[in-house]
């Protein structure tokens, strides 16, 4: 079987035919991780794991109860609690930690036969668009600009799940999305990543980054692969209270590619001073190409779009700071050596001075100092007004009418693992521009494939959806990829 | 705003972070970049705007307050970096 062209959708349509077995499937897969280190992708390889799931899996479809990722080899980002099998969210202060317990999400795709094949490298703790803070070190993208051997980002935070969906090393993956973790590396790849609407899926067993704004969502290879393993991953579930009590639709039956009278809304904020002219076209061809599908292109304006970033800024360190105070050296993962005379004190600052690299040491402090006493007005209270009136602004281009809107989903193509290292931070946070508003908003979101550019690096675009919008926004995708007709594939070097 | 060393000294602690003394300037200078980011937000008109505090608009839901697990100590301890007769283990707090 070729990997390389192999869609979840064809997959679970050729097992229920028996052309191959979940067994020969996850093989073929355990085999291509097995020669892929040079990416880095996996943090972790289960395949023995993988060998036993998939034999359960042949025995559903062998009894005719095979839900649609029944035997589906899946990665899982190394932000999800698995059980009995090491989760350490890409960072040195969770060595060697062993879940006791498994992750509402990842349940939901075992339950339905889901294949794992291991877990995926990350930046730490999620905070990072470039998988470069990984205690891991960083993955690798699969492609590269033409015959130079540059190594390059896959983007991140879910950088081991972009590299390892782009380079076939998995038919699908799991992903986080704070600011655009799920979104940037999706574009910078080539595949297509979305971002469920807030509390349309469980937060529980997934290590908390800025629990407001975090939401796992599905990276495949095709805008048909996420609606089939969206709906899987969705549930609703007691134990997140901020998960949704409302029925989950067939979101794969709502992708007819018919969007005629659909309101496409192109907001002029997000057109930035200094975007490469390769990506302000790649946009104006995807409205062209939505409005020959008939939909209506609208201008719309979202008045509050700049304070995003800053906003996201205040609200996401200060919400890690809190999360992350239970990395202490007590419960689980490294724990400081003491010299003689020393206390607790001690234990916690030097347990966490080792064990968070510089970007979560950086954002965790950043965040003790907006809730510090004093400053909590003036930083943390301001942020979470600039916050209502950016949710506002999509409200009211929503009741105007506007069903989705477009973007581009990255300010640039992928760049060099260290071409940024000595940018200061607020140069790698620009990455997440156009998708921060959208975490902030609590929306819906999705990168599409959509172009490569001179250079031969995949862009995406980013359509945006109403609260609880995703069948809708995912039949736009649909409308989007088939006319785009995205077939690019990085040349295997590794 | 901008932080000064003593500011990143306390931040720090705050944060439960040890930092050598000699990397408190630098931490400094890079707190404050990025604070002076932040400032963007001094530009906007927040008069009479509610803070955001609930991403979707939801009603909490109730439940009976009731155990319902327990009997886990081992899976509890499973990953502790010291444990002991069934307690977590730290350097001694009271003397």
């Amino acid at each position: 079987m070729d990997l390389s062209k192999l869609t979840i959708a064809d997959a679970r349509d050729a097992l229920r035919a028996g052309d191959y077995t979940a067994t020969e499937l996850t093989q073929a897969y355990v085999d291509a991780v097995e020669g892929s280190d040079a990416l880095n992708a996996y943090s972790t390889k289960t395949p023995e794991k993988a060998l036993e799931m998939a034999a359960a899996a042949d025995k559903r479809l062998a009894a005719g109860d095979a839900p649609d990722m029944c035997g589906i080899p899946l990665g899982i980002k190394d932000l999800f609690c698995t059980e009995g099998v090491q989760t350490q969210a890409a960072s040195h202060i969770l060595d060697g930690f062993k879940p006791q317990y498994e992750s509402t999400v990842t349940t939901n795709l075992w339950n339905a036969g889901a294949v794992m094949l291991g877990k995926l490298n990350m930046d730490e703790f999620a905070m990072g668009s470039s998988n470069e803070t990984s205690y891991y070190g960083p993955a690798i993208s699969p492609w590269r600009r033409g015959n130079d051997d540059t190594a390059l980002t896959p983007g991140g935070s879910s950088g081991g799940s972009a590299a390892a969906v782009s380079a076939d090393l998995c038919l699908a993956a799991t992903g986080t999305d704070t600011g655009g973790s799920i979104r940037q590396p999706a574009a910078f790849t080539g595949i297509v990543g979305v971002k469920p609407t807030y509390g349309r899926v469980s937060r529980w067993g997934i290590v908390a980054f800025a629990s407001s704004l975090d939401q796992a969502g599905p990276m495949t290879k095709t805008v048909r692969d996420s609606a089939i393993m969206l709906k899987t991953m969705c549930s609703h579930d007691p134990k997140d209270s901020t998960s949704a009590d409302i029925p989950v639709p067939d979101f794969e039956a709502a992708l007819t590619g018919d969007i005629r009278g659909k309101k496409i809304g192109i907001p002029k904020e997000y057109r930035m001073d200094g975007m490469p002219a390769e990506i302000e076209a790649l946009w104006h061809e995807g409205a062209e190409k939505l409005k020959a599908a008939g939909a209506e292109i609208v201008d719309i304006s979202l008045p509050h779009t700049k304070y995003a970033l800053p906003a996201y800024y205040v609200i996401a360190p200060a919400e890690a700071s809190s999360n992350l105070s239970r990395y202490d050296g007590v419960k689980y993962g490294h724990r400081a050596k003491l010299k003689p005379g020393e206390g607790i004190t001690e234990m916690y600052e030097r347990t966490r001075a080792e064990g968070f690299g510089p970007e979560v040491q950086r954002r965790v402090m950043i965040g003790a100092y907006v809730l510090s006493a004093g400053f909590y007005d003036a930083y943390y209270l301001r942020a979470q007004k600039v916050r209502t009136l950016i949710r506002q602004d999509f409200e009211k281009v929503f009741a105007d009418g506007i069903d989705q809107i477009l973007t581009p989903a990255t300010p640039s193509a992928a760049f060099g693992i260290g071409e940024m290292a000595d940018a200061d931070p607020i140069k790698m946070y620009l990455n997440d521009v156009f998708t921060v508003t959208v975490n902030l908003a609590g929306l819906p979101g999705v990168s599409v494939p959509a172009g490569v550019d001179h250079q031969g690096l995949p862009l995406g675009l980013q359509l945006i959806g109403q609260p609880w919008g995703e069948a809708d926004m995912l039949n736009t995708a649909y409308a989007l990829e088939q006319a785009s007709s995205f077939t690019a594939k990085p040349v295997k070097w590794w | 705003m901008s932080i000064d060393k003593d500011t990143a000294r306390r931040v720090a602690h705050l944060a439960r972070i040890e930092v050598a003394e000699e990397a408190l300037e630098p931490l400094a200078a890079s707190l404050s970049k990025i604070l002076d980011f932040m400032e963007e937000l001094n530009e906007v008109d927040i008069d009479g705007v509610e803070p955001m505090t609930s991403v979707t608009p939801m009603e909490l839901k109730r439940r009976v307050d009731e155990v319902t697990d327990g009997n886990i100590q081992d899976k509890i301890l499973a990953n502790a970096p010291d444990a002991r007769e069934g307690f977590f283990a730290v350097p001694k707090v009271v003397e």
